[in-house]
């Protein structure tokens, strides 16, 4: 188990750049969570950690550590493929073996290991089998205990879910999760889906066109994205952002949306921008903060509703706010109806602003 | 094929499908009948061979032309049949074609799995080695075996049906590996497996399809090597294509056809049993990644 830290690590092919100095730091125990859509590196620097791929500039340090030179087989580091990457001409007791013997592990203790193994991951009614004899959930499971046995510094994961269905990933998700709380393991796992990283991560690294576009805990990152981006990537339905200008009110700034309404400005809001008249922003409001009942703290506002979407547990609207369409989740048993313009409460307490400009939280 | 026999209506022998199966047999027949007739006249006696037609089968069995042929049927001027070059063709085969298949393993590994700048422009160069004629290469060969020493002697012949084989082993490996995910290397890179250590215990058990159609195709090749033979290795050293050669050739006395067929059923002998034992595995590797799954 062990610390990690990635300082200003640049990723160059020739001309191009995948990887535009990335700082990241996380201790011990943690679960790092790189999340961001195809191309944008998180493959690439999971790659650079465990000693596949080069460093261009900047450093790798595991436990303070420099490893920027070393071997991946000197780094003390286990990674679990998307393919799971089992070796198919071996039995799943061989494939666990595989790393010990390369080691110099004498037999008795290998077989003690893979047996603890196999009995934490249970599967040790699988271990003569052959690979191509296993379903997909039971090579992933092999393919962490390929990982497990040794014991390693730190956990890399390639995006090991993305090859499983819908249900088998949802379970898999909850038993990393656990073994994870089991372990104190360090973990750095690599994911374009948003769910997974919230679920699982303690620490989050948003990444886009190798850029870190932020580093926190899963609340810091849902809560209070650094910027539009990681608004709109992270939460499922996205944050809504509505373009307004700010203006000043009795009390203070207000937001004023396209169609005129004028929503108050809480959460800090009010101080920063004071006297900032005109600045043109983004109010970026999460779906659940858009509601049908009113409270006291929320401001009401008569929207129209374009189409509703019930989905079980709730009724997801679909709304025209600012001249905008905007989506709301309401409760299931929310009586508003399409086509008719029904009153919204807005939890501006939860608002977040955008510079419209550099796009980046204000 | 399978499911066009297990339509429903199709399983009875309609005209068209009787006509079809006709026309295979015959073919089948047509290609089989060199070597019925191979075998047939090398059991009869050369009497029999002179008064009987062709085509029919032996009156009295004889295996007289097969020993003949094996220890004392002359070649050229030595009488002594073609025992000795047949184990010149296989210390010549056998060697070669594990060499060449083991070199062109290990450029397909190289090749995939540890890609350097120009890796696939070099293949490509050696691609172009596949379309080279034999004729082509004769005399660079010579003058280079002449400065390595090896001029007339097997291992010239080994050196030289390693080179000329290298480009399709080559062709043959780099194919099938770059379908392999080159995850499983970096697996047991982390694993902590070293270049060979990889090769030998993770890429080359996973490659037996590949394994039998590279041996055939280049047993084959090999075993059946005149040109290559004739010109690097005359005399006592030669492969049992150019001893065949050098025994129904012979202009003086009596041409021996039973003893000339059993000679030659003797070099196609090999490269029968190699088709026999892994031919069905030849077909299944050569279509291997041309279709998913």
């Amino acid at each position: 188990m062990a610390s990690l830290t990635i300082r200003n690590v640049w990723k160059r092919y020739e001309q191009l750049e995948i990887l535009k100095g990335v700082d990241i730091a996380i201790d011990d125990g943690e679960f790092l969570v790189l999340v961001g859509p195809s191309g944008c590196g998180k493959s690439t620097l999971l790659n650079m950690i465990a000693g596949l791929d080069t460093i261009s500039e900047g450093d790798i340090l595991i436990d303070g550590e420099r490893v920027n030179d070393k071997h991946p087989k000197d780094r003390d580091i286990a990674m679990v493929f998307q393919s799971y990457a089992l070796y198919p001409n071996m039995n799943v007791e061989q494939n666990i073996a595989f790393g010990m013997e390369m080691r110099g592990v004498p037999k008795p203790e290998r077989d003690k290991a893979i047996a603890e193994v196999a009995k934490l991951l249970q599967m040790e009614h699988l271990l003569k089998r052959k690979p191509s004899q296993l379903s997909g959930g039971q090579r992933q499971r092999v393919a962490m205990g390929r990982a497990l046995v040794r014991n390693p510094k730190i956990f890399l994961f390639d995006e090991p879910l993305s090859n499983l269905d819908a249900k088998l990933r949802v379970d898999m998700r909850t038993e990393i999760k656990k073994l994870h709380q089991r372990l104190k393991a360090t973990i750095v796992y690599v994911t374009h889906d948003q769910i997974e990283a919230m679920t699982l991560a303690t620490r989050i690294a948003v990444m886009k066109s190798g850029v870190l576009q932020q580093l926190g805990t899963p609340a810091e990152v849902y809560n209070r994205p650094a910027n539009t981006f990681v608004a709109q990537f992270i939460g499922s339905p996205s944050m809504n952002l509505v373009p307004g200008t700010v203006v000043d009110g009795a009390d203070g700034p207000l937001v004023k949306l396209e169609d005129g309404a004028a929503l108050p400005l809480l959460n800090g809001y009010q101080e920063r921008l004071r006297g900032q008249s005109g600045r043109a922003v983004l109010l970026g409001l999460r779906p659940e903060h858009i509601g049908d009942a009113v409270t006291d703290s929320q401001t009401a506002l008569d929207c129209p509703v374009l189409v509703t979407e019930p989905t079980g547990p709730e009724t997801m609207a679909v709304i025209r706010l600012g001249n905008q369409e905007v989506t709301a989740r309401l409760r299931a048993d929310s009586e508003v109806q399409s086509g008719q313009t029904s009153r919204f409460g807005i939890d501006m307490a939860k608002a977040v602003l955008f510079d419209r400009q550099s796009e980046e939280r204000l | 094929m399978s499911a066009v026999a297990e339509l429903p209506g199709s399983r009875r022998l309609s005209a068209g499908r009787f006509l079809i199966y006709t026309v295979l047999i015959l073919f089948a027949a047509f290609y089989l009948l060199p070597l019925f007739v191979m075998v047939s006249t090398s059991l009869k006696s050369l009497d029999e061979i002179r008064a009987g037609n062709l085509l029919d089968l032996p009156q009295a069995i004889t295996f007289e032309p097969w020993i003949r042929a094996w220890s004392s049927a002359c070649v050229g001027i030595e009488c002594v049949g073609v025992k000795g070059y047949f184990f010149n063709s296989i210390r010549m085969a056998i060697p070669a074609v594990l060499i060449s298949t083991l070199l062109g393993a290990l450029n397909g590994y190289v090749l995939t799995k540890w890609k350097f700048k120009g890796a696939d422009l070099l293949f490509t160069l050696m691609l172009f080695g596949c379309f080279i004629p034999f004729q082509i290469v004769l005399i660079p060969m010579a003058y280079i075996l002449g400065k390595l020493g090896l001029t007339g002697s097997i291992t010239g012949l080994v050196v030289v049906h390693v080179t000329y084989g290298l480009c399709f082993t080559t062709l043959f490996f780099r194919n099938y590996y770059a379908a392999l995910p080159d995850e499983l290397v970096k697996a047991a890179m982390i694993d902590g497996a070293g270049f060979f250590r990889i090769f030998f215990r993770i890429l080359l058990p996973c490659s037996i399809p590949i394994i039998v159609v590279t041996v055939i195709w280049q047993f084959t090749n090999i075993w059946n090597d005149f040109l290559f033979g004739v010109t690097f290795a005359p005399g006592g050293g030669a492969p049992i294509t150019v001893a065949l050669n050098n025994i129904v050739n012979t202009s003086t006395g009596v041409k021996e056809y039973n003893v000339h067929m059993a000679a030659a059923i003797y070099a196609a002998l090999p490269t029968l049993l190699v088709y026999i034992l892994a031919g069905r595995y030849f077909v299944r590797g050569l279509m291997a990644g041309s279709v998913k799954g």
